[in-house]
């Protein structure tokens, strides 16, 4: 890059920071996930575990903010803006950048989310810096650069899975700072909270104006609570977007196989999508979690929000047309072939005897 | 409407990946194909110019050979396509690789959307779509599942989120503010190629870019490749699972697979 001088670029930068995320009012549960992995990292490397924290109602952010201390932030600086009432990526990126800008931490946590992964990458980009998406560990190490043979001191390493989990990579960026993540969710704990625990709040003011506000949302739609148990099945026999032939037909055999297999029904994200089943029956990262002896899936290509939810079954099925499909690599036992051809066989069998 | 979609060749995940020994993805020995979540991308262009008018531009950056990825969109419909090849461009990562794109559609020029996919499946990073939109200084909506262009100009996303989704709507025709949309693979099903278009596609001239060609300045020539990427692989591990191989069920037909099933999983013993 543009031949900074990295040895007072990093010295200029110290800090931990994490950008939360709030849901109803609240950080969420993966940015409080963060804190606590943020100050493992910030206690190596001798310095201070700071959070941002961004809306438009003071004294929320406020609550938030002492909530933040009680797990484990040290300083927690409230961004308030009537612009920030809800996320926007442009609003949100200059408002973060500002505070970036000004407070120089050296490394920078988001949340994988949906927003994270919105806003980490234009942020980096105005900032110049490198970016790693969906991290699974962080490690603090010393890095040597096999190239130039050159030394570096508490680096972060920042390993994610790749290649759709065939391979994990281990991605520094030694001379760019702040070093920026985002975060899988549920790979760290939740901090437990020190009620004790006191800290610096402080507001950070940031200018916004008419050209951060090119989009509105008109309408946000959230899917109904979950409403089937799955969590006590013993064999969950789900769908996907694959029935889509016949959905009506695919999801009444699948009642059927569960039934005779003595099972519950279960679906992807695809198929309670296309409101071919209720969406209490989705498993996966937004659905449910599900841990039975037996996962049979039908037509469902494994995305790995989908997995998030079904890969500790202990024993899962799949089938699938093509023989592709990513549910195959995580699958012990798989038929190549039509759910529609497979599934009236299986469900005589599971009927005899 | 005018659309610039961005396609990548990715390795066919079904094809053992190689690597070199900077743990970078050697794509001389991979097999390559079109990163699917760009065929959806590509389809919602396809449809918006069906609807509306325009043209559809497709860019790639990669080797040469990348050019196969091009061809299969031109295939499928695209009117123009540009290959953005130079060993400068090599081992690039998503800042990098999002600011050579981006001066490929400046010059490019007069469009209305520019499209991509969520994430490539081989670096699964989905930072390249936002960078872009940064680096062009235009609005972005990610995990587009629909969108519609109204009378006045205006465009209305459908943004999938973990709970559900939004709809977006810009303040400005497209016309006036152009968007960087990011697609999901359920958005569509992206059509086959027709035989005769497939062998018009095959002869087709695709313009090659260099760095030369899209850069003016030579001082910008170091944010191009490795030179113009903060991060580096420092180590690529295949991770043991532990877990034995899928096993596929025999037969001719279903009834026989399903029987071969039911003995490999002893799914008689779940029955209740
Ligand atoms: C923020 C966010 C959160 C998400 N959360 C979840 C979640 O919690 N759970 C979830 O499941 N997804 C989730 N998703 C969606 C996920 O990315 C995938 O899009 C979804 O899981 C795909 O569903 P599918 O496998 O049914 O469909 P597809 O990916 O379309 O796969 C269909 C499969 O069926 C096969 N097929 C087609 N016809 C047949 C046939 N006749 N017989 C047999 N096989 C056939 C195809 O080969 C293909 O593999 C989320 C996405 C986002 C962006
Ligand atoms: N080398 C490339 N050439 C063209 N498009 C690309 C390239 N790399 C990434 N993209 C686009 O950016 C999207 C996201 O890629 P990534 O950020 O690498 O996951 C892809 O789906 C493509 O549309």
């Amino acid at each position: 890059m543009s031949n900074q001088n990295e040895e007072t670029t990093k010295k200029e930068h110290s800090g931990v920071l994490v950008v939360v995320e709030r849901k109803a009012g609240e950080p969420t549960n993966g940015s409080l996930q963060l804190t606590g992995k943020g100050k493992e990292l910030a206690e190596q490397l001798g310095v201070k575990l700071i959070a941002v924290i961004l809306g438009d109602d003071e004294s929320a952010l406020k609550t938030n903010a002492e909530s933040l201390i009680r797990h484990s932030a040290d300083e927690v600086y409230m961004i308030v803006n009537p612009g920030l009432a809800e996320y926007h990526t442009l609003p949100y990126t200059k408002a973060i950048t500002q505070f970036i800008t000004t407070k120089k931490p050296e490394i920078v946590l988001f949340n994988a989310s949906t927003t994270g992964r919105d806003l980490a990458p234009r942020i980096a980009a105005r900032l110049e810096t490198g970016l790693t998406a969906d991290c699974t560990n962080l490690l603090i190490e010393d890095y040597v650069d096999p190239r130039t043979k050159k030394e570096y001191e508490n680096v972060l390493f920042q390993v994610r899975p790749a290649f759709g989990g065939d391979v994990l990579a281990t991605i520094v960026s030694p001379e760019h700072f702040p070093q920026m993540a985002t975060v899988r969710q549920d790979v760290f704990d939740t901090p437990e909270a020190d009620h004790e625990k006191t800290g610096l709040i402080e507001k950070f003011e940031v200018n916004l104006d008419d050209s951060d506000f090119l989009l509105v949302t008109e309408e946000k739609i959230e899917y109904k609570k979950k409403t089937v148990d799955l969590k006590g099945a013993k064999v969950i026999v789900s769908g996907g977007r694959g029935l889509g032939k016949d959905p009506e037909k695919g999801f009444e055999l699948l009642h059927e196989l569960a039934e005779a297999l003595g099972g519950t029904v279960g679906a992807s994200r695809g198929a309670a999508d296309k409101e071919w089943i209720d969406r209490g029956h989705q498993v996966g990262q937004t659905g449910q979690t599900v841990k039975p002896e037996i996962y049979i899936a039908f037509g469902i290509s494994g995305a790995i929000q989908h997995l998030a939810g079904m890969q500790g079954s202990r024993t899962i099925i799949a089938i699938n047309k093509d023989p592709n499909a990513p549910i195959f690599k995580y699958a012990d036992y798989g038929i190549v072939g039509d759910a529609f051809d497979v599934l009236p066989k299986m469900i005589e069998m599971a009927k005899s005897k | 409407m005018n659309c610039v979609v961005l396609v990548k060749q990715v390795p066919d995940p079904n094809k053992k990946v190689g690597m070199t020994d900077q743990g970078t993805v050697d794509r001389d020995k991979s097999e390559g194909i079109m990163n699917p979540f760009d065929a959806n991308a590509l389809e919602m262009a396809l449809q918006l110019k069906e609807k509306h008018g325009g043209k559809v531009t497709v860019v790639t950056m990669g080797p040469p050979k990348a050019d196969a990825a091009l061809r299969e969109a031109l295939s499928m419909g695209a009117d123009e396509a540009f290959l953005l090849s130079d060993r400068k461009m090599a081992v690039a990562d998503t800042l990098a690789t999002a600011y050579t794109l981006s001066q490929a559609i400046r010059k490019i020029g007069n469009y209305d959307l520019v499209m991509s996919g969520i994430m490539a499946i081989d670096g699964d990073t989905a930072q390249v779509g936002p960078q872009i939109a940064e680096r062009l200084g235009i609005p972005q909506v990610t995990y587009v599942e629909e969108m519609e262009i109204e009378a006045d100009g205006k465009a209305k996303f459908k943004r999938l989120v973990e709970d559900g989704y939004e709809i977006i709507r810009t303040r400005q025709p497209l016309s006036e503010c152009p968007v960087a949309v990011t697609v999901t693979n359920t958005a569509n099903k992206p059509r086959y190629p027709s035989v005769m278009k497939k062998l018009k596609a095959a002869k087709a001239v695709i313009p090659t870019w260099t760095v030369a060609d899209i850069e003016d300045s030579e001082e910008n020539h170091s944010r191009y490749g490795m030179s113009g990427s903060p991060t580096k692989v420092k180590k690529i591990e295949r991770p043991q699972s532990g877990k034995s191989p899928c096993k596929l069920a025999e037969g001719k037909t279903p009834d026989e697979m399903v029987e071969c099933l039911f003995k490999q999983a002893e799914l008689d013993k779940a029955r209740a």
